[in-house]
């Protein structure tokens, strides 16, 4: 047991330290894209022509039903072939953003249509344009809909970063693999590395709890019972 | 043209995957269902006597463990660490398939709690005063109706299965992906592969959620929900 515990600190901390640092990098930098990209297909499957809106449809259809593990070995084994060589992490990234951005869209999606359609036609009474009318009456409503759904996505984004360990780049999965690997202590390792695991997802749904609460509207809140 | 008999030589080695696949998900959806029910049930009944109660916070702390963790992980610690540690030596495939299950049957549980707690207390207290017992009750009036009211939600469990069953790729499972990744690597030509791989997968996972569709159309109790 003391071993054990020498190991960890010793020998273990460092490497899961910095894949940890290398797995946040990787979700820090597909959250955001993932989120915008997931308003602009809802907005393109409700409002836009019916190209656009087939186009979203189609988008969100394909990137569901493919494996996210296909999905990065087609970006990064196949787009060499057009001319385009990502490196594992950019590839990872790219991935990780068109997976979430096609799962938040439909959160987001399903929140703009709960928004009453009278509110639209409100808004452009009053004199605002379309576009205007969507980004500041629509979508601050709809946002708060959809987050509780999306921050079940970014959770789930959290783990699957460590799908990017199989396109060779080494976040917290891989660095624990290969620490594993030379001790032979893959129980220990694999148990410390699933922790970490899940403490930051547990931070994050506390951090997401909290969120929703505070965006909330007084008076339009669901009630809980 | 090359990369079209490529396609044709590959193919039926990539698609004979398909097998080992659904293999993974069936395997995983029973394993879950077997395990994600009685979680399910102890969460919401459980609590009249300490053992009970004990089991329902051990329900808990499993869920919470097992959503947490990526399925890359637990395979990994499963493979290497727990199975060799505990003597068993089961081949790659049913070490996957039993941690997509394990792992799914933490989602199950909580598509069947949801469920359970969605049909009114009264049912229970009626049931209790016609003089049946609490296990009685669940088995012939909650459940029936519990069951069917998650199978919407439950019917999700399909596509989640059968994307995140590529991830047994890493331990070397024969599935689809990874047959695929072999046949590349002799072809070395990987946009016809890969892309077919993904094709495959998007039919699959399409004519499975027809099939299910169905079957909710098939066994919803009339006047419940939808239209």
């Amino acid at each position: 047991m003391d071993d054990s515990l020498r190991y960890i600190l010793e020998d273990l901390s460092g490497p899961l330290l910095q894949g940890t640092i290398a797995s946040l990098k990787l979700i820090a930098c597909s959250v955001p894209f993932g989120l915008i990209l997931g308003f602009a297909i809802a907005v393109g499957w409700v409002y836009g022509n019916r190209a656009i809106s087939g186009l979203c449809k189609v988008y969100v259809l394909l990137v569901k039903g493919t494996p996210l593990l296909i999905l990065l070995f087609v970006i990064y084994f196949c787009l060499p072939s057009l001319g385009l060589t990502l490196s594992p992490f950019a590839a990872s990234v790219t991935g990780f953003i068109m997976c979430n951005a096609a799962y938040n869209s439909e959160y987001i999606r399903g929140a703009i249509l709960s928004v009453r359609s009278g509110q639209l036609i409100a808004a452009r009474s009053l004199g605002m344009g379309r576009f205007q009318a969507i980004i500041s009456i629509v979508l601050p409503q709809a946002a708060r809909r959809a987050l509780p759904g999306c921050s079940n996505e970014i959770i789930y984004l959290i783990k699957y970063s460590s799908l990017a360990y199989i396109l060779s780049f080494i976040e917290l999965t891989g660095a624990g693999k290969m620490a594993a690997t030379r001790s032979f202590r893959f129980t220990l390792v694999f148990s410390v590395v699933g922790l970490v695991y899940l403490t930051m997802v547990t931070l994050a749904s506390l951090f997401f709890m909290w969120l929703e609460k505070k965006f909330a509207i007084p008076g339009f809140e669901r009630s809980r019972d | 043209m090359q990369s079209t008999s490529i396609l044709i030589e590959s193919l039926p080695n990539i698609a004979g995957g398909l097998f080992t696949t659904l293999g993974l998900v069936i395997i995983a959806l029973a394993v879950g269902f077997v395990v994600g029910l009685p979680l399910g049930v102890i969460q919401v009944y459980g609590g009249s006597s300490i053992l009970t109660r004990a089991l329902s916070r051990g329900a808990v702390l499993y869920v919470w463990f097992l959503r947490g963790l990526p399925n890359l992980v637990l395979l990994f610690l499963f493979y290497y660490g727990i199975f060799p540690f505990l003597g068993i030596d089961l081949p790659p495939f049913f070490v996957g398939a039993t941690v997509l299950g394990l792992r799914s049957s933490a989602y199950q549980s909580q598509i069947f709690r949801g469920a359970l707690l969605s049909i009114d207390q009264g049912q229970m207290h009626a049931a209790r005063s016609l003089g049946m017992s609490r296990a009685l009750a669940l088995r012939s009036v909650i459940l029936p109706q519990a069951l069917r009211i998650s199978l919407p939600a439950w019917s999700n469990e399909y596509p989640i299965l059968l994307t995140d069953s590529s991830v047994c790729y890493a331990i070397g499972v024969m599935e689809m992906l990874t047959r695929a990744s072999l046949q590349v690597s002799r072809t070395r030509a990987p946009v016809p592969l890969y892309l077919a791989t993904a094709a495959i997968f998007i039919i699959m996972n399409y004519l499975g959620m027809s099939i299910l569709r169905i079957s909710e159309r098939r066994w919803r109790i009339p006047g419940f929900g939808g239209s």
